[in-house]
């Protein structure tokens, strides 16, 4: 069966960002990009389930500037077999990240798609959700484990308050938690075998999806610093700063 | 137009974050409506009538709405979508999985995790692991918006109850079926709604170490949390897990000990009131955003402090 597994070029999480001068954005000039660490865990699994004759091919998809083709060799390099971007300059919000995706679905019609629970940059937790939702799919978020069985798969899903077991029909659109399994690293062979994938392009347009953003950003800050904090020399004294200063104990 | 918000709930009681949801719902417009929608949740929506600020409570019952399914309790939604200005719900595990589907289906973008309101279109909502805010505007039609708990105060008890409706439930999807859930039992406070929390990193080194936190944590009648990496290491479960991917939380005190301060997990701890840190090294990240830190051995410190507090 065909996946398709969706990746997302983001600034490095262990970057510290900044806020553009004029706050109309965040700083990615010039700072160090990377895979969306969920998007990892969705590419590596998808992989998993080729290694264990559950898939036969995995079509990795991004949305995004041409450097996300990096994002896509990458993918590849863990064992994706080919590669889509949908290119754009636009901020692409997830609404239109599901409508591009629901294009792309039907044009390959996998029987499944693999996605990340959230990109750490925007931190809005929706694309898979809402791509299930145009395609009238089931959905399986936040998922810490997956076995196919016919035409379901039985999932595991991480809650607030512990696990929780699902059946949904195939297809299906599942999203990946961070417990779902380790990430490989890439081997320089791969990177070497994943220059010679093959990597389509395509716009937007070309889709018929138009991707205009539908929320206006108005301005972007940093929060309040805390105020730097005090050093207490031993327990002692943190019971007395605890008690007679924050008065919380 | 009124504003309509989805409880989230365990069948019996409504979710710790789901009253502070309804302080942010009130800022957005009036009046509002709470939806409880479960298998058997007529105590639940009883609950939510009690809330100060909610003016009618509408109550779906149906066996497949069981476990919250998204499918099928956005299919419900839609229903009445339409007679509300937005539709809120709390960003806990539940609104996060549900809500999408909903602005989906209505064709507008969400809002996610907002912390603050600044006008019935106008939002603040952290990015980047909360190191960026950001104000959006939305020219959606229905404002679709999930709410960051700790970003609001817990609205209070009514004078008088709220009446409750009920609502016929939408047909079962037929996509997905609840097969069960495997929750963590502690007779210590929710995380999510804890004075006190008493969090744990790798520098604990095994689940059987745990304990020592544990004892402080009774002490101060505190729940225990955990970093991500002590999650990762099979520590403690999932659910304890404080940060950017895991529960936020803003508790008076937050005690971290063990734990580095890596960005994801500051994003999770760094808007509680006070922050003590306690670390063997004395360059962790975590004693930037800490109140009092302490840089010694954590074995030797947290006995030391459970014990001092029993003084």
């Amino acid at each position: 069966m065909k996946v398709l597994v969706t990746v997302k070029r983001v600034v490095d999480p262990y970057v510290k960002v900044r806020v553009k001068a004029d706050g109309s954005g965040v700083e990615t000039a010039n700072v160090k990009m990377t895979m969306n660490p969920f998007c990892e865990i969705a590419v590596e699994q998808a992989v998993r389930m080729k290694e264990a004759g559950i898939v036969t091919e995995i079509v990795a998809v991004s949305i995004g500037v041409q450097q996300s083709q990096e994002t896509l060799r990458t993918a590849m390099a863990m064992g994706a077999d080919r590669g889509i971007l949908v290119e754009t300059t636009e901020e692409v919000q997830p609404l239109a990240v599901a409508k591009v995706l629901k294009a792309i679905v039907a044009k390959e019609n996998p029987r499944f798609v693999i996605m990340g629970k959230q990109a750490i940059d925007d931190d809005s937790n929706q694309s898979g959700q809402m791509l299930a939702a145009l395609l009238g799919w089931p959905q399986a978020t936040f998922i810490s484990n997956i076995e196919i069985a016919g035409d379901n798969a039985d999932i595991t899903r991480e809650i607030d308050g512990g696990l929780e077991k699902l059946t949904v029909k195939l297809p299906a659109v599942i999203t990946a938690d961070l417990r779902l399994n380790e990430p490989r690293y890439v081997t320089l062979p791969n990177i070497m075998k994943a220059k010679k994938k093959p990597l389509e392009v395509v716009k937007p347009d070309a889709l018929g999806v138009d991707v205009k953003p539908r929320l206006k950003t108005l301005k972007v800050e940093e929060p309040p610093k805390r105020t730097a904090g005090v050093k207490v020399n031993d327990v002692a004294e943190l019971i007395d700063k605890l008690k007679n200063d924050a008065r919380v104990i | 137009m009124a504003v309509l918000l989805i409880a989230d709930h365990d069948g019996k009681a409504l979710k710790p974050g789901v009253t502070n949801a309804v302080t942010a719902a009130t800022k957005m417009g009036e009046p509002l409506v709470v939806l409880v929608a479960g298998d058997a949740c007529a105590a639940v929506a009883e609950a939510a009538a009690k809330v100060a600020g909610v003016s009618k409570v509408l109550l779906a019952e149906a066996p497949y709405y069981a476990g919250g399914l998204a499918e099928n309790l956005a299919a419900l939604v839609l229903t009445i979508a339409e007679q509300y200005t937005h539709i809120v719900a709390p960003a806990s595990g539940f609104g996060k999985n549900l809500m999408p589907r909903v602005a989906a289906l209505l064709d507008v973008q969400q809002i996610s995790d907002i912390s603050a309101v600044q006008s019935a279109d106008t939002f603040v909502r952290p990015i980047y692991a909360g190191n960026v805010l950001a104000t959006v505007q939305s020219s959606d039609r229905i404002k679709v918006v999930t709410v960051r708990a700790t970003a609001f105060d817990a609205a209070g008890a009514a004078a008088s109850p709220a009446p409750v409706e009920k609502l016929a439930p939408a047909p079962d999807a037929g996509l997905s079926q609840f097969k069960g859930q495997e929750l963590s039992k502690s007779t210590r406070p929710e995380l999510t709604a804890a004075r006190i929390i008493v969090s744990g990193g790798r520098g604990m080194g095994s689940a059987e170490n745990f304990k020592i936190l544990e004892a402080l944590a009774d002490r101060l009648g505190a729940a225990v949390g955990a970093s991500r990496a002590a999650v990762d290491s099979g520590y403690m479960p999932n659910d304890y897990q404080v940060g950017q991917t895991g529960k936020i939380v803003a508790p008076e005190l937050y005690i971290a000990v063990g734990i580095s301060g890596a960005i994801q997990h500051l994003a999770g701890m760094k808007d509680s009131k006070v922050i003590v840190a306690i670390n063997k090294d004395p360059e962790a990240p975590i004693f930037a955003v800490a109140d009092y830190w302490l840089v010694d051995d954590l074995f030797k410190a947290v006995p030391e402090l459970t014990q001092g507090l029993a003084a």
